[in-house]
């Protein structure tokens, strides 16, 4: 590994992290949700800082190629958010369903109690 | 027959402006006293303002959910104004208002009475795939109803205070959601569900939905539905409001 690519890698997980850490600051990104990221952002630093833990956790389990287990892990990380923002969606739905029944109902009571506007 | 002015009718309607006032006579022509209730769910054309003129009360959701969610709407609405009985009648046409008084009759032994096509009446035939969905569904619900129910898929449907109060609170939007679904939720409250023989009439409206392709898929989502309605748990109706 040259001088550059170590930097790269460490600049790339703060960036990330910086970004992360922003959003949460200014609201546009609840806890819930950043928890993910924080933990992703923070793995990638420290294994840029420390490549040998990449190297030692890979041997540990039995990988040859350490960045085999880069992309095992990240991969199965991007994988879950995807299925925890699907979840999320259908909750959010059913919010908005249930939501848009209550409008339609409260609408015609509003309706018929006003006389001017009496069916 | 049961006092009608307790009795509201439940019409699911999106883009049916070409069919909704007559429907809507002929409910109040066959079931006088009866509250019509017309969920317009998001049209785009004039549904809400053709039923409006027709006489009906008229509920508009924002946006299209689907059968479903106009008919939580009904059911919730029911809750809200004190409604005994609620019937499901399509804005299409197909079902013939003049059945209404029949399905309420029944009411009287159940919570939910069916309006059922292949039970003896009429002459509607499925084949193929669609054929083997529905004689599965229904070979499935009718074990679990404890009586024949032969059209599980049927939207022509009589509901009690009970099964009101758990559909005002637990009505899935979903696909099949409406029918399916629902008598699965219901059997499992254990609500009693019959049907009644009825005759279906050719839609005013509208085109129905065939051929090969399109009825394997409905077995495949029948299948999932069905699985799904019961690998899911029973949840306990809130009575203050819908679940979300």
């Amino acid at each position: 590994m040259t001088l550059a690519t170590y930097i790269l890698g460490i600049l790339a997980a703060l960036a990330t992290l910086g970004v992360v850490i922003e959003l949460l600051r200014r609201r546009r990104l609840r806890e819930r949700h950043a928890i993910w990221w924080l933990g992703a952002g923070t793995l990638a630093l420290v294994i840029g800082v420390f490549p040998q833990v990449l190297a030692w956790a890979a041997s540990l389990i039995g990988i040859t190629a350490p960045t085999n287990l880069v992309f095992f892990v990240s991969i199965a990380i991007l994988v879950l958010v995807s299925i925890q923002h699907s979840s999320e969606l259908t909750e959010l739905e059913e919010k908005t369903r249930t939501l848009a029944e209550r409008v339609a109902i409260l609408e015609l009571d509003t309706r018929r109690e006003s006389p001017q506007d009496r069916d | 027959m049961t006092i009608p002015e307790r009795t509201l009718i439940v019409i699911p309607a999106f883009n049916e402006s070409a069919s909704i006032a007559s429907v809507v006579a002929e409910v109040r022509d066959a079931v006088p006293g009866a509250t019509i209730l017309v969920v317009d769910d998001g049209s785009a054309d004039a549904t809400t303002e053709v039923a409006r003129r027709a006489g009906a009360r008229v509920a508009r959701l924002p946006y299209n959910l689907g059968v479903g969610g106009a008919m939580r709407v009904g059911f919730r609405y029911a809750v809200d104004h004190d409604f005994r009985q609620v019937v499901q009648v399509d804005a299409d046409g197909q079902h013939d208002p003049r059945h209404v008084p029949a399905l309420l009759d029944g009411l009287v032994g159940a919570d939910i009475v069916i309006g059922a096509r292949f039970a003896g009446a009429g002459s509607y035939r499925a084949t193929g795939p669609r054929r083997w969905a529905m004689r599965l569904l229904s070979a499935v619900l009718s074990r679990a109803a404890g009586t024949r129910l032969d059209d599980t898929t049927s939207g022509f449907k009589a509901c009690g205070p009970k099964a009101i109060a758990l559909f005002a609170d637990q009505m899935p939007a979903e696909y099949l959601g409406d029918t399916v679904e629902a008598l699965v939720i219901a059997l499992r409250h254990a609500c009693r569900v019959v049907q009644l023989p009825v005759e279906m009439r050719q839609r005013m409206a509208g085109q129905p939905s065939h051929g090969p392709v399109k009825s394997a898929v409905y077995l495949g989502r029948a299948l999932i539905a069905l699985f799904f309605a019961y690998a899911r748990p029973v949840v306990a109706v809130r009575s203050g409001g819908n679940s979300a």
